[in-house]
C-alpha cells in the first residue's frame, strides 16, 4: 500500500517526516569535529608499515638492524616478533585466517610486512627504507579465472588442506525445479558480466591510536570502527585480552561504506606494539595505503540464464559467480551464507525457480569483497538480474518497462516468499515504476530517440527497478562470526526533561545524531534538539552490531522506538500520579498527557521527567529511562525504479547523462532531508562504478588504482543532476514503518546507467559492455574491436 | 603522505632565487604552484634537496600584450589565463585549453610555466605551446635566453634549461584577427590526464586560405607532438573538412599512443583523427570570426 506520511509533530519538535538540520554538522562545517588523527596523546609514538612490493613471493630474510639504528625508532616489529606472542595470524570475518605481519610469504602487493615506531611520523616513514626483505617471486594469479586452472600455484599453501585456490563453494535455490523451468522456455536469454572490484575510498582512511596501559593492561583502543562493540569482542578473542578491560571508541568518522568494518593488521600491531612498549602508538594510513590493501568491493564474474515464454513472461533464473576473494577470505558477512545475500538475484519480480551456485578463489590481490553500500553483495545481485531483463525484453521484441510491469510481483503478494527463501516484507513496485516513468517522460524520450540526431550522437533509456534486502538480522538466520545480528537503544531522561540516547550503532555521517534524536521525538514529544545521541564508545553504549549493511534504522531505530515507547508507559504512570487520574483515562499527544475530555488538565513530558526524580509515587522506580535490545522480525526491502537518458558519441565513445529520475520507497522517512542526501550520494556512487571507477592490475599483480589518478572519485563536474521521487510502502514488521536506504542508491543504479548505454547502442549489435562502461570499450563495442581492459 | 626531509628558501627576487638556484646546483628545484612537484615528493618519486620557492616574487605574476604577443610570468596561475581577457581576445587556443587544465583547485594553485617546465607528455599546456609556436624565456646568473618551445621540450619530463636557469616567463604569438584555435581533451574526469588531447590553430591570409597551421597532441607520444607534416601541408589550402580530414589522417598516423587503463592505442588514434578534425573545425569558425 502506497501513503504519504503526514508529520504528527510541528516542526520545532522534529519528529518523523520533518527535514530539520542535522544537529552534528555544526561542528563539522566548523572544522571542529573530532577524528581519529586529531587525537594526540601525552608521549604517544607513530608506526608506519612496510608493504610487499610484490604480488606473490617467499620472505628468505628481512634485515631490520638499519632501521632500528635510525634516531627517534622505538621499534621494528616483524611477524616473527609477533608470532612468538601468537599474533602473527588472526581470523577473517569469513571463518579464514588472514597474515597480520607476513611469516611465510606475501601474497598481495601492498601486504604487511613490517612496522616501525618512531617518535615521529616523518622519522618513522624515513625509516622503512632502513629494512630490507629477501623474496623470492613467485608467479602472481591475478584472476579468479586463472587461480582455478590445473596446475595453478597454491596461494594459501600455509592452510592445512588447503590443495587447491578455491576458497569457497555455495549454493540457493531449487535446482530440480528451476532445471524444469527452463525445460519449458521458449526463449533463454543469458549474460555474462563482470562486476569490476572498486574500492570504498572514504574521504577519512583508516587508523588506530592504541593506548594499554602498561600498570593495569587496560587498553583503550581509538579505531575508525563502523562497529566499535563488536571489534571489542574479536579484540578480546584474538589478542587474548580480558574484554572488560578493553575500551573501544570510535570517535567522528570521515565515511566509512563498509571500508571501516573489517580488523586490519595495523590495529593490531599497532595495539601489541602499545602492549610492548606501554605507551601509546598511533597509526594513520596514507591514501595509497587504503586503496591498495584495505577491504576492496564487488570482484564478481557472473553468469546469469533467464527462461522466458513468448508472451514475456519469466519463468526461471540460473545465476553462477565466480568470486575474486584476494589472498584471504575475509568478506563481513553472515556466517551462513557464503556469497553474501546475492541470492536475491531474483529481484523484483515473480517467478517461480531459481538456482545459484558460486565459488570463490584466491587471488594474489588484496582480500575484502563486501564492502562500499553493498549490503552483503546485493549490488551484485541486482546488477545481474536487472542487466539480464533489459536484455530479455529487446530480445521478446517488448519495451523493456513493459516487460517488467508484466512480471513484476503484484502488491497483492506481500509478504512474498522468493524462489531463494526470502520474504520480502512490502512492495508496491508497479507504482514506483510508473511513477519514474511520468516524472522523466518516458514515451517522449523514446519518440525522441527516434529522431535522427543533428550531431549523429545517440540516444538510450535505461531502466532499472531493484529490490534491496536490509536491516539484519533476524538472529536466527543473521551473524557476524557468530555475533548475532541484534542491536540496542538505551534512553535515559534526565530531570530536566532533556535525553541521552545511547547506541550500539556508528555513524560515519550518515546523521545518526539527528535521525534517532527525531525518534525520540515523534515517540515522547521531546524536541529533537534536547536529545542527545552518544555513539562510539563501548564504554558508554549498549552492545550493537554496527553500521553497515543499511542497518542502523531497520535495527537500532527500531530498537529506539521500542524503548521509547516502554519509557512512555512509565511516563504514563507518572502523570497520573500528578494528575491524580488513572493512567487509563490519561491520552497522549506529542509531548503531553491529558486527562480525557479535559484537554486543559495536562503534564508535558518534562513535567513529568522531573518527577521521575522529584515526585514519583511510593511504590514506583525512581528514574525514567530503560534499555532495549531489539531482534527484528524480518529484514526490510526497500526497492526503487531509477530511470536514466543518455546520450553516447559514436566517435569517441563517450556518454553523458541527460536526465536522470529515482523513484525510492524505503518507507516511512524519518528526516527526507537526510534520505535524499543518502540517494544523492549513492547514485554518485553507482555512477562513478558505471562510468569511470575500477581497480585493476597488471600481469604482474602490481595495482593500478593505488591513488586518485588512477582511481577516480567522481565530484560535482561529472555527476549528472538527478530528480528524486518518492512512494511510501512502510514496512510491516518496523516499529516505525521504516526501511534502510543508505545503499539502495549503490545497488539500484549501476544497472540503469548500464542499460542506457546498451539502450543507445542495442540497434548496433552491442549486447553488453562491462562496467565501467569506459569510452574506449564503447569504441570497441560499436567497432567490433576487442579491447583488453 | 609524508615527503623527505628537504631544504626550503623562499627568495623575494629573481637575481635572489638565481643565486640560491646557482648554490645549490642540481639539488634544488623551483616550486612554483607545486601541484605536481608536492604530489611527487609525498609519493617519494621525487626527493630534491633543496626547494626554492618563488611564490614570494610578486613580479613574476602577470599576463600582458607586449609587441604582438602575450607575455606570461612564471607565477601566472592557470585559473587566472581562465579568467584572462588579454588571452581571451589574444590566443583562442590557449583560451580554449585553460579550463580543461586539471580541475579547479589545481588551477588556482599551478602555474602555467611549471606546467611547461615539467614536460610532462600528458600536461595540457605544452601541445598548445607548440601549436601556436611559444617561446620560453629563461633567466640564469649568466643572463636570459629564449628558446623557441620546439626546442625547450627535449624528452619526457626533460625539457633544455641549463643547470643554474629558470623559466621566468612564455611568449604566446598574438592572434590576429584572421586567427582562431581550439583545444579538445578527452578525460575521464575532471583533473584526469589527457586520454587524448589536440591543440589546433589556425591563420588564414586575405584569400580565406591558410598561411600557418598549428597542430600538436597531447598524451599519445613521449613528449607532446607538433605534428609539422600536417602542419606543413596545410599552409596555401583551402580550409575544410576535406582538409581537414586529411591532417587528421596524417596526425592519427604519425601519433605514438601506447595501450593501457585509457584503452588501446587503436581506439587513441582514432580519437586523434575524429579530435583533429573537430578542432581545426572550431579553429576555423574563430579564424572566420563566426564563433
Amino acid at each position: 500500500m502506497t501513503t504519504t506520511h503526514q508529520p504528527a509533530t510541528p516542526f520545532e519538535m522534529g519528529g518523523i517526516g520533518h527535514s530539520v538540520r542535522r544537529k552534528e554538522d555544526d561542528r563539522f562545517i566548523q572544522g571542529a569535529g573530532r577524528y581519529l588523527d586529531d587525537i594526540q596523546l601525552p608521549g604517544m609514538l607513530h608506526m608506519a608499515i612496510l608493504r610487499s612490493p610484490i604480488a606473490h613471493g617467499r620472505i628468505l630474510s628481512i634485515d631490520t638492524s638499519e632501521a632500528e639504528a635510525t634516531d627517534g625508532v622505538v621499534a621494528v616489529v616483524t611477524g616473527e616478533m609477533l608470532a612468538a606472542h601468537g599474533l602473527a595470524w588472526m581470523p577473517t570475518l569469513s571463518g579464514d585466517t588472514q597474515a597480520v605481519l607476513a611469516t611465510d610469504k606475501v601474497r598481495y602487493q601492498g601486504q604487511e610486512v613490517a612496522a616501525v615506531i618512531a617518535t615521529d611520523p616523518y622519522v618513522a616513514r624515513d625509516a622503512l627504507s632502513g629494512i630490507f626483505v629477501d623474496y623470492e617471486e613467485l608467479p602472481a594469479i591475478t584472476s579468479p579465472q586463472q587461480a582455478l586452472e590445473p596446475g595453478a600455484v597454491l596461494i594459501r599453501d600455509e592452510k592445512e588442506g588447503q590443495t587447491d585456490n578455491v576458497a569457497y563453494t555455495w549454493e540457493a535455490g531449487d535446482k530440480a525445479a528451476t532445471d524444469e523451468a527452463f525445460a519449458k522456455a521458449d526463449l533463454v536469454v543469458t549474460l555474462d558480466t563482470h562486476y569490476p572490484r572498486s574500492h570504498p575510498a572514504p574521504l577519512e582512511t583508516c587508523g588506530v591510536v592504541a593506548d594499554v596501559n602498561p600498570a593495569t593492561g587496560e587498553a583503550t583502543i581509538y579505531l575508525t570502527s563502523q562497529a566499535p562493540h563488536a571489534h571489542r569482542t574479536l579484540f578480546a578473542i584474538v589478542a587474548g585480552l580480558p574484554e572488560e578491560k578493553i575500551r573501544v571508541v570510535s570517535p567522528d568518522i570521515g565515511g566509512g561504506f563498509g571500508n571501516k568494518v573489517p580488523i586490519y593488521p595495523g590495529y593490531v600491531v599497532a595495539t601489541a606494539a602499545s602492549l610492548l612498549i606501554g605507551k601509546p602508538v598511533k597509526w594513520v594510513e596514507s591514501r595509497s595505503e587504503n586503496l591498495i590493501s584495505t577491504g576492496f568491493a564487488r570482484d564478481f564474474h557472473m553468469h546469469g540464464e533467464l527462461a522466458l515464454t513468448a508472451d514475456g513472461r519469466i519463468l526461471g533464473l540460473r545465476a553462477s559467480i565466480l568470486s575474486d576473494q584476494g589472498a584471504f577470505y575475509a568478506d563481513a558477512q553472515p556466517t551462513r551464507f557464503r556469497a553474501g545475500l546475492f541470492h536475491i538475484c531474483t529481484g523484483s519480480y515473480d517467478f517461480g525457480a531459481a538456482h545459484v551456485t558460486a565459488k570463490g578463489a584466491f587471488t594474489n590481490k588484496a582480500p575484502g569483497g563486501v564492502a562500499y553500500r553493498c549490503s552483503f553483495r546485493v549490488t551484485e545481485a541486482s546488477y545481474l538480474i536487472e542487466r539480464l531483463v533489459q536484455n530479455a525484453a529487446y530480445e521478446l521484441g517488448m519495451d523493456p518497462a513493459e516487460f517488467r510491469l508484466k512480471n513484476f510481483i503484484r502488491p497483492e503478494q506481500f509478504p512474498y516468499l522468493s524462489p531463494t527463501g526470502f520474504v520480502y516484507d512490502s512492495g508496491d513496485y508497479h507504482t514506483a515504476l510508473r511513477k519514474a516513468m511520468e516524472m522523466i517522460d518516458y514515451e517522449g524520450w523514446r519518440r525522441r530517440q527516434q529522431e535522427p540526431h543533428p550531431e549523429g550522437k545517440l540516444i538510450g533509456i535505461g531502466i532499472a527497478s531493484f529490490t534491496e534486502v536490509v536491516g539484519a538480522g533476524n538472529s536466527r538466520t543473521y551473524d557476524i562470526a557468530g555475533l548475532k545480528m541484534i542491536d540496542s537503544a538505551e534512553l535515559r531522561i534526565h530531570p530536566t526533561g532533556k535525553a541521552i540516547l545511547k547506541l550500539g550503532v556508528k555513524s560515519q555521517g550518515q546523521g545518526h545524531e539527528t535521525t534517532f534524536a527525531q525518534i525520540v521525538a515523534e515517540e515522547l514529544g521531546i524536541p529533537f534538539e534536547d536529545v542527545k545521541v552518544q555513539e562510539g564508545d563501548t564504554d558508554n553504549t549498549p552492545y550493537g552490531l554496527g553500521t553497515y549493511a543499511s542497518r542502523s534504522t531497520p535495527v537500532a531505530g527500531a530498537a529506539t522506538a521500542v524503548v521509547a515507547r516502554q519509557i512512555r508507559e512509565k511516563a504514563r504512570k507518572l502523570a497520573a500520579h500528578l494528575l491524580e487520574a488513572s493512567p487509563d483515562d490519561l491520552e497522549w499527544e506529542p509531548g503531553r498527557f491529558f486527562v480525557r475530555g479535559v484537554p486543559d488538565k495536562g503534564v508535558t513530558i518534562q513535567e513529568v521527567a522531573f518527577a521521575a526524580y522529584t515526585n514519583f509515587p511510593e511504590g514506583m522506580e525512581a528514574g525514567l529511562e530503560g534499555v532495549h535490545y531489539y531482534d527484528p522480525p524480518n529484514m526490510t526491502y526497500p526497492f526503487g525504479s531509477y530511470i536514466v537518458v543518455v546520450e553516447v558519441d559514436p566517435e569517441d565513445g563517450t556518454w553523458k547523462v541527460l536526465d536522470m529520475v529515482a523513484v525510492d520507497d524505503c518507507g516511512v522517512r524519518i528526516n527526507p532531508m537526510i534520505v535524499e542526501g543518502q540517494i544523492t550520494g549513492g547514485l554518485t556512487e553507482g555512477f562513478a562504478k558505471a562510468n569511470m571507477q575500477w581497480i585493476t592490475f597488471d600481469e604482474n599483480g602490481n595495482c593500478i588504482g593505488s591513488n586518485f589518478l588512477d582511481y577516480l572519485v567522481p565530484t560535482a563536474w561529472e555527476a549528472p543532476r538527478f530528480r528524486l521521487g518518492e512512494t511510501v510502502t512502510p514496512s510491516p514488521h518496523h516499529p516505525i514503518g521504516a526501511k534502510g536506504v543508505g545503499e539502495s542508491a549503490t545497488v539500484g543504479s549501476p544497472a540503469a546507467y548500464v542499460n542506457a548505454v546498451i539502450d543507445a547502442l542495442w540497434s548496433k549489435g552491442v549486447r553488453n559492455i562491462d562496467m565501467p562502461v569506459l569510452p574506449h570499450r564503447v569504441w570497441g563495442a560499436l567497432n567490433g574491436v576487442e579491447v583488453a581492459p | 603522505m609524508y615527503p623527505p626531509a628537504f631544504e626550503y628558501a623562499a627568495p623575494e627576487s629573481v637575481e635572489e632565487a638565481l643565486d640560491r638556484l646557482a648554490e645549490v646546483g642540481d639539488e634544488g628545484r623551483i616550486l612554483a604552484g607545486g601541484q605536481s612537484l608536492i604530489p611527487m615528493m609525498k609519493l617519494r618519486l621525487a626527493a630534491p634537496a633543496h626547494l626554492i620557492d618563488i611564490n614570494e616574487i610578486a613580479e613574476l605574476a602577470y599576463i600582458r600584450e607586449v609587441n604582438g604577443h602575450l607575455a606570461i610570468g612564471a607565477l601566472t596561475r592557470h585559473a587566472d589565463v581562465v579568467r584572462s581577457e588579454v588571452v581571451a581576445g589574444g590566443c583562442a587556443t590557449m583560451a580554449s585549453a585553460a579550463p580543461w587544465v586539471a580541475d579547479p583547485l589545481v588551477r588556482n594553485r599551478g602555474t602555467v610555466c611549471g606546467s611547461v617546465a615539467h614536460c610532462d607528455p600528458e600536461g595540457d599546456w605544452n601541445s598548445v605551446m607548440l601549436a601556436v609556436g611559444a617561446e620560453v624565456v629563461a633567466r640564469s646568473k649568466q643572463g636570459e635566453r629564449v628558446i623557441p618551445i620546439s626546442e625547450f621540450v627535449v624528452d619526457f619530463f626533460t625539457n633544455s634549461l641549463r643547470p643554474g636557469e629558470m623559466v621566468t616567463e612564455l611568449r604566446v604569438p598574438r592572434d590576429d584577427d584572421r586567427s582562431g584555435g581550439a583545444y579538445l581533451k578527452l578525460e575521464r574526469k575532471i583533473g584526469d590526464y589527457a586520454t587524448v588531447g589536440v591543440a589546433a590553430h589556425l591563420r588564414l591570409d586575405e584569400q580565406g586560405r591558410i598561411a600557418r597551421a598549428g597542430l600538436a597532441l597531447t598524451s599519445v607520444g613521449p613528449i607532446n607532438l607538433k605534428v609539422t607534416e600536417a602542419e606543413e601541408m596545410m599552409v596555401g589550402q583551402e580550409p575544410g573538412d576535406e582538409l581537414f580530414a586529411e591532417a587528421a589522417q596524417i596526425a592519427a598516423r604519425t601519433c605514438e599512443p601506447t595501450s593501457d587503463v585509457r584503452g588501446p592505442a587503436e581506439y587513441k588514434r582514432s580519437v586523434v583523427a575524429a579530435y583533429t578534425r573537430r578542432a581545426f573545425g572550431r579553429a576555423l569558425a574563430g579564424a572566420r570570426g563566426e564563433t
